[in-house]
């Protein structure tokens, strides 16, 4: 049911960061707007904003909860997807495609604590 | 259920100069309201006659559903009967008269209601002291936990700030502390649904001194009875913290243990839930708080007087109705119901953790996931066949909960009928999945557009007609 990208990250938590450069894009998986349903609001940082890897930095809020979002990385925020603001449903359309935020990665071996596609995969199916 | 719509505002009904009083004549002479606190226009209050005013609010009244309609299975709620027998006493006019700043010496058998009450709930959880002071449960935990904070600072412990709150509470946990000035750290869940011990002791290894207490609800979300609460009131009381019992599932628990004797320091009671008080929206609540020998110092004033005292009246008529042997009688009943309605439809519910459960079950949705009905679609479908729904989507851990909870008071024939239905939608889920899908049919408002509902909210009369 639910898809996993090949070439992202992935935590714990639900979050992937699409790495391009020294800069992650950073939104929920497939999994996770399969599992929260319709979204209807996405809380979201400031530009400027720094972000910690495993702290919060924001929440998606669905018609069945609000779950915080967890940043899999540390870093600034330079750019939030600001289309999210009017139309968070974009999320259930294609999770992938629709990323929250945008951080220039501060520490780019964060990575390696990351699940790959495969690790994720399995993670999902185990939960 | 009454199934006519009956959807008027008053404000719809309103005619322009229509009044259903008459004010008597103004006895005080003249009298001036300073200019600055004059109204500037006339209050927008609608118009309307005694006899559309009486038939508005009865007809909308007909569109509800309580417990006195029918069965309420809300799990976490504990949706229990409210006797009547409560109302008759707390409406005995030698109380319901009483103003709270009449001479002490005049209000004595108020006094002794409070008294005998604090004594009850007192006996019954194995503390040392209550106050009846808060007015709801949430109010409860804020107040239990700055008799902790000032417990602390008064041995000159200020560092102790952290709060250990385990993955499956209820959200008013974290929310507590947090109003309390505490930081929340979070202890994750088994593959049992109990509070995973390993994390525990890693969490109390790494905080040590800065512990200030943990919340532990016991049964907890999921219904299951924690089963290692020596163990864990060891390692929390070790490390200098103290253990907080919340009480919202309290009722499987009368007359099976007692937080006191399970070394939890401090608690709160949702009287509305155990103790057969109107819920919140339908009256005003309490959440009376006990602490052990030594921490009554502590109680903080947050509130005049005794709290809501008429509260306190219908949970002591409720705790004297039973009796002392009776209300032994309360868990056991809460506990086999649950049971019995876990057992019987654990063929074609997934149920994710199995095992005895205590006053409530979690099912995770339809065992069978291909026809793609979900829980929303049952709890909508229960509608049709006259029951309100279990409480959905919570706890968070699963992501299809359905959570049963039956109460002590139902008939055996009222679970079986509820346990039919829900047999019967599961069957209707497989043969005819639109029809469940698309539920309810035979209630005065359909399906509604909940993604609309929380996007786009419309709550005010003046908001509607901006958008008409």
């Amino acid at each position: 049911m639910a898809t996993v990208k090949e070439g992202l990250y992935y935590s714990e938590s639900h979050e992937y960061v699409k790495v391009e450069g020294n800069y992650g894009f950073i939104g929920i998986t497939d999994y996770a707007q399969h599992a929260l349903g319709n979204v209807v609001y996405v809380d979201m940082p400031d530009v400027d904003d720094e972000v910690t890897a495993g702290e919060e930095f924001g929440a998606v809020e669905s018609v069945k909860a609000a779950s915080d979002l967890y940043s899999p990385v540390s870093g600034t925020v330079v750019e939030v997807n600001e289309a999210l603001e009017d139309t968070p449903e974009l999320i259930n359309k294609d999770a992938f495609e629709n990323w929250i935020i945008k951080v220039e990665l501060s520490d780019k071996s964060e990575l390696d604590a990351l699940m790959d596609a495969k690790a994720y995969e399995a993670f999902c199916e185990n939960a | 259920m009454n199934n006519r719509l009956y959807g008027n505002l008053i404000f719809e009904l309103s005619q322009e100069g229509r009044s259903g009083y008459s004010l008597p004549k103004n006895q005080f002479g003249s009298y001036s309201v300073p200019a600055q606190l004059r109204r500037k226009e006339d209050a927008a209050l609608p118009e309307c006659d005694e006899m559309t005013v009486v038939r508005h609010y009865t007809n909308l009244s007909a569109n509800n559903f309580g417990v006195d309609n029918g069965f309420y299975p809300l799990g976490s709620c504990t949706m229990k009967y409210n006797p009547k027998i409560n109302e008759e006493v707390a409406a005995l006019p030698q109380f319901a008269g009483l103003h709270p700043l009449q001479p002490a010496e005049t209000v004595q058998g108020a006094e002794e209601v409070c008294q005998q009450l604090c004594k009850s709930l007192c006996e019954l959880t194995g503390l040392y002291a209550f106050t009846l002071k808060p007015f709801a449960g949430a109010h409860g935990e804020l107040t239990g936990l700055m008799v902790i904070k000032k417990y602390h600072e008064s041995r000159g412990d200020e560092a102790r700030k952290k709060v250990i709150v385990p993955d499956s509470a209820h959200g008013t946990n974290p929310a507590s502390a947090a109003v309390c000035g505490l930081e929340i750290i979070e202890v994750k869940s088994d593959a049992r649904g109990l509070v995973d011990l390993v994390d525990l002791e890693r969490l109390v290894e790494l905080e040590g001194d800065s512990i200030a207490a943990m919340m532990m609800t016991n049964p907890n979300t999921l219904g299951l009875f924690e089963k290692q609460i020596p163990e864990i009131e060891k390692l929390v009381h070790a490390a200098g913290g103290l253990m907080y019992y919340d009480g919202a599932n309290l009722n499987p628990m009368l007359g099976a243990a007692r937080p006191g004797d399970m070394g939890f320091d401090v608690m709160h009671i949702n009287l509305h839930k155990t103790f057969s008080t109107p819920h919140g929206g339908g009256g005003p609540g309490a959440g009376p708080v006990g602490v052990r020998k030594g921490l009554e110092p502590f109680f903080p004033e947050v509130s005049p007087y005794h709290g809501n005292f008429a509260v306190a009246m219908r949970a002591l008529a409720y705790i004297r109705s039973l009796g002392r042997e009776n209300i032994k009688l309360v868990g056991p009943l809460a506990t086999l119901n649950a049971n019995y309605i876990k057992e019987s439809l654990k063929d074609v519910y997934e149920l994710p953790i199995d095992g005895l459960c205590k006053h409530e079950f979690v099912f995770d949705g339809l065992k069978d996931k291909s026809t793609g009905v979900t829980t929303m679609d049952v709890a909508k479908r229960l509608l049709d066949y006259g029951y309100h729904a279990p409480t959905i989507y919570f706890p968070l851990l699963f992501h299809e909960s359905l959570m049963i909870e039956p109460t002590e008071n139902e008939s055996k024939e009222t679970i079986d009928g509820f346990i039919g239905v829900m047999r019967k939608i599961a069957e209707e889920a497989k043969v005819n999945p639109d029809e469940v899908k698309s539920a309810p049919h035979l209630t005065p408002i359909g399906r509604v557009d909940d993604v609309l509902a929380a996007k786009h909210p419309v709550v005010t009369y003046r908001q509607l007609l901006a958008e008409v």
